[in-house]
């Protein structure tokens, strides 16, 4: 019988599964061999139920304007957890230097007198805001949630290729993506013991209150979403209703006094912490557009006054600008004097004349990328862009070079993906998410991974139509910990506590007496003689 | 009406919760052996089994002994597929008092049945827990858009309350007897529908004595012991409405109505503090509660007489 391997190509990037044909990198060795017996069909019948979950559930990412089910690929990815234990470190320092560099910033600056950067680099950012300086937020914590975009090279390693410290979206996928899996392909899971990711929503929640203004007991956390329109607004509603915290709209929040306030059908209720998925433009007209109509005016203000915590804070843009990229390797051993655990991608800078120069030569060997762009927008790969592509990059690259990066093009690796009813390889990224309260950064065990799903496609992403796959992080063998339960008022007993054994179900009645059943019967069976034709012999 | 029909409507609604609740406790059982990477299969089957009241002698059970008893042993009411069918018989007994629509809705759940298994064979277990979650909301859901609100409903409702007490109270069971091989909070509120109600009304972490609380007296979370209570009072109340008139001055008409009342003030005046220390011995006196309550609603509304035999008289 053919197996479901048979002819899986293997090209020159690092395959996820396979270090030879037919074997199985370490982590893999259990879903190879879970897979292998299944049939082409068989899976994507399996694809089918899945996608069918997907739809029934409304799990959606609107795409120009149009809801469409998040399409999720039935082949896991599997990360072992020695592994995974690199990139948790590897992101958590990440975090923690940018936040570092972000108060810095906002702040006394010195990152700039110790000529680590060049301030002008912040200043023509179109994410610096004068607006946000001096804001201390109550536990110095900027970057509530971040997503730090990974790929792993052709040598294996995992490099950063962004950073998102304003509104990374894509954590609803990861849980739902999990839920999903086991409902539909339980038996894959088998002996895996896969790191759980459900508990995000609570880790999210204890990290929002944690940066609540001081002085306030029981904090009201709200959700600010665009509305219903915005692309991520199913992940809004899935974590709003997971933290059991009110979605709210510009239109519902209030700021009068340096307070603000929700609309509620009790009057107005204060609010405490804003996890906004609203960019900064838009949040607040009294600072930013204007014309906004989604946001809430006077929020920032009411932020500065300390009345109110807007998570992630106002102005982190800067920070994950994909200019300033290219420094953070510096910035990591500034602040923290450590060596950066993940590498960055090659990349150039085009700040001096001569870079510059270098770069529009060598423009069809290059990925150019707008600093400001995101989603994928803009971006062009000089080894397949065409004549006309290259020639109007170069005349936008001449006018502007502080707009772009140029970065040597890597070969993302590769996983086993199901397409029309078989197993191909397709190129994946990895965004795993963080999470900071102020005393820790906790890192999702798994991340999404996001796949390019037409042939050859490089540019991973959401937004660009890509899909995903549900991202498993093998547990350590043993848990290093009992799982921490957060509250000090357990109630425990054992079957030692009760008098006797639980008691049994009621049994309900029964009904069938079969003295009864076979004299009813007998009267079915007169009836049917008698309804027999006037003269047959009974 | 009659006693045999009240009867039958009595226990369509205790099979059908029933049904309804086990479905929703395996979906996140099994759910759980999946997601839980430090889970002990066996301690954690045996548990369950226990608490449904089905112990293994051995102590120890597997994933496939718990669905066999607990979702597809037709000749048990404990399991899902048995509960279902003795709806469905007690249904065929009663079709000219329920509306064809809830007869059809009970039918058409007993006749998809052998396929939602087959379907479970090959797909994992989670469309048939789905399938079943849904037939139930129908069947109650029809119920209350059909039904007259006389005896019939007041029967059907009743069954239904005391049955959620009972699960409601099996499944706080699950959480703090099993020690260490116990679902976390969060599951056991997940298997009762209450997650996303509480974390709305807690606005918070799940926290233990908080979650007890909740299942066991939250007055506005209709699954939760105490609210199940109170609509087991109100019907019984409603059903010993003429008894009151005739001229009981003292105390409740009937047995099941002083038995239910006297849960129910238990559990609303007895200091949250006090119950939560003497939770496991609560639970347990409100599982057997449920058992005499059945009992003694038998016994006053439903008493049939044995079939009798008539001996021939011998002639002397």
């Amino acid at each position: 019988m053919a197996d479901l391997f048979d002819g899986y190509p293997l090209g020159q990037q690092w395959d996820e599964m396979f270090a030879a044909p037919g074997r199985p990198r370490a982590p893999y060795t259990g879903l190879f061999s879970s897979l292998q017996p299944m049939s082409g069909e068989e899976l994507a019948a399996r694809a089918d139920v899945l996608s069918q979950t997907y739809r029934d559930a409304g799990v959606t990412f609107a795409h120009a304007g149009e809801e469409q089910p998040f399409p999720l690929d039935i082949v896991p990815r599997v990360i072992g957890h020695e592994e995974w234990a690199v990139i948790e470190r590897g992101v958590a320092q990440r975090v923690l230097a940018l936040e570092a560099f972000l108060a810095d910033v906002y702040g006394a600056g010195e990152v700039f007198t110790d000529r680590v950067v060049p301030r002008s680099v912040v200043t023509t950012s179109a994410h610096f805001h004068r607006a946000a300086h001096g804001l201390v937020p109550p536990n110095g914590v900027r970057v509530h949630v971040s997503g730090i975009d990974l790929v792993r090279d052709e040598a294996g390693d995992f490099r950063v290729l962004e950073d998102n410290l304003r509104s990374p979206s894509g954590v609803s996928y990861v849980i739902t993506n999990r839920a999903a899996m086991s409902q539909v392909l339980p038996e894959l899971f088998g002996d895996h013991r896969v790191q759980p990711v459900a508990d995000y929503p609570s880790r999210l929640l204890a990290a929002l209150k944690a940066s609540a203004p001081s002085g306030v007991g029981d904090p009201t956390v709200v959700l600010l979403t665009p509305g219903v329109y915005n692309s991520a607004y199913f992940e809004h509603a899935l974590l709003a209703r997971q933290m059991g915290v009110e979605l709210v709209e510009g239109r519902d929040l209030v700021c009068s006094g340096g307070q603000v306030s929700m609309r509620t059908t009790t009057g107005q209720q204060r609010v405490d912490v804003i996890y906004r998925r609203i960019d900064d433009d838009f949040l607040d007209p009294v600072h930013f557009r204007s014309d906004s109509v989604i946001g809430c005016a006077g929020v920032l203000n009411a932020a500065r006054a300390g009345r109110v915590t807007i998570a992630n804070a106002v102005g982190n843009g800067v920070a994950d600008d994909k200019l300033l990229y290219t420094w953070v390797p510096d910035l990591i051993r500034y602040y923290l004097a450590e060596e950066p655990v993940l590498q960055n991608a090659e990349t150039h800078r085009l700040d001096e004349p001569g870079t510059v120069e270098w770069v529009l030569a060598n423009l069809d060997q290059l990925v150019l990328k707008p600093v400001d762009g995101s989603g994928g927008k803009g971006i062009v790969i000089g080894p397949r862009a065409d004549e006309r592509t290259l020639a109007e990059l170069g005349v936008k690259v001449r006018a502007a070079p502080r707009d772009w990066i140029a970065q040597k093009p890597i070969g993302l690796s590769t996983s086993p993906t199901l397409i029309n009813g078989r197993i191909a390889p397709r190129h994946v990224d990895l965004r795993p998410f963080a999470v900071h309260d102020g005393s820790d950064v906790w890192v999702l065990p798994g991340g999404l991974t996001r796949v390019a799903l037409p042939e050859g496609e490089l540019v991973v992403n959401s937004s660009q139509g890509g899909g995903s796959k549900d991202t498993w992080v093998i547990s350590p063998p043993r848990p290093a910990e009992a799982a921490p339960e957060h509250d000090v008022t357990r109630i425990e007993f054992t079957t030692a506590d009760l008098p006797v054994e639980p008691p049994a179900q009621d049994p309900g009645p029964p009904n069938d007496n079969a003295l009864a059943q076979s004299q009813q019967q007998q009267q079915g069976a007169m009836l049917a003689n008698m309804a027999a034709p006037e003269g047959a012999p009974c | 009406m009659l006693s045999r029909i009240a009867e039958s409507l009595f226990w369509i609604g205790r099979y059908v919760e029933r049904a309804d609740d086990t479905a929703r406790i395996l979906d996140v059982h099994t759910q759980r052996l999946v997601e839980d990477p430090w889970i002990d299969e066996r301690r954690a089957c045996a548990n369950l089994l226990g608490l449904m009241g089905h112990p293994s002698a051995d102590g120890a059970a597997d994933t496939e002994r718990v669905l066999a008893t607990l979702a597809f042993d037709r000749s048990s009411p404990s399991s899902i597929v048995g509960a279902l069918s003795a709806a469905r018989e007690n249904a065929r007994g009663a079709r000219e008092v329920l509306s064809a629509e809830i007869w059809e809705s009970l039918n058409v759940t007993h006749n998809a049945l052998p396929q939602q298994r087959t379907m479970a064979r090959r797909y994992g277990p989670h469309s048939l827990f789905r399938f079943v979650r849904e037939r139930s909301a129908m069947v109650f859901g029809l119920a209350d858009a059909t039904m007259s609100r006389d005896e019939s409903w007041l029967f059907l409702i009743l069954g239904r309350s005391l049955e959620r007490v009972d699960m409601t109270a099996r499944m706080l069971s699950t959480r703090v007897l099993a020690g260490d091989a116990a679902p976390s909070w969060t599951l056991v509120l997940r298997s009762t529908g209450a997650y996303e109600p509480y974390l709305r009304t807690y606005r918070g972490a799940v926290n233990s004595s908080r979650a007890a609380e909740f299942l066991l007296l939250d007055r506005l979370f209709p699954r939760s012991v105490f609210a199940a209570l109170e609509q087991a009072e109100a019907c019984l109340a409603e059903l010993e409405r003429a008894n009151v008139r005739e001229g009981h001055r003292i105390g409740v008409a009937g047995e099941a109505h002083r038995i239910v009342g006297r849960a129910r003030t238990m559990l609303e005046f007895m200091q949250t503090d006090e119950i939560l220390a003497s939770l496991p011995v609560r639970l347990d006196e409100l599982q057997r509660t449920c058992s005499l309550a059945s009992e003694a609603v038998t016994s006053r509304f439903f008493t049939e007489q044995a079939p009798q035999i008539w001996v021939p008289e011998s002639v002397g």
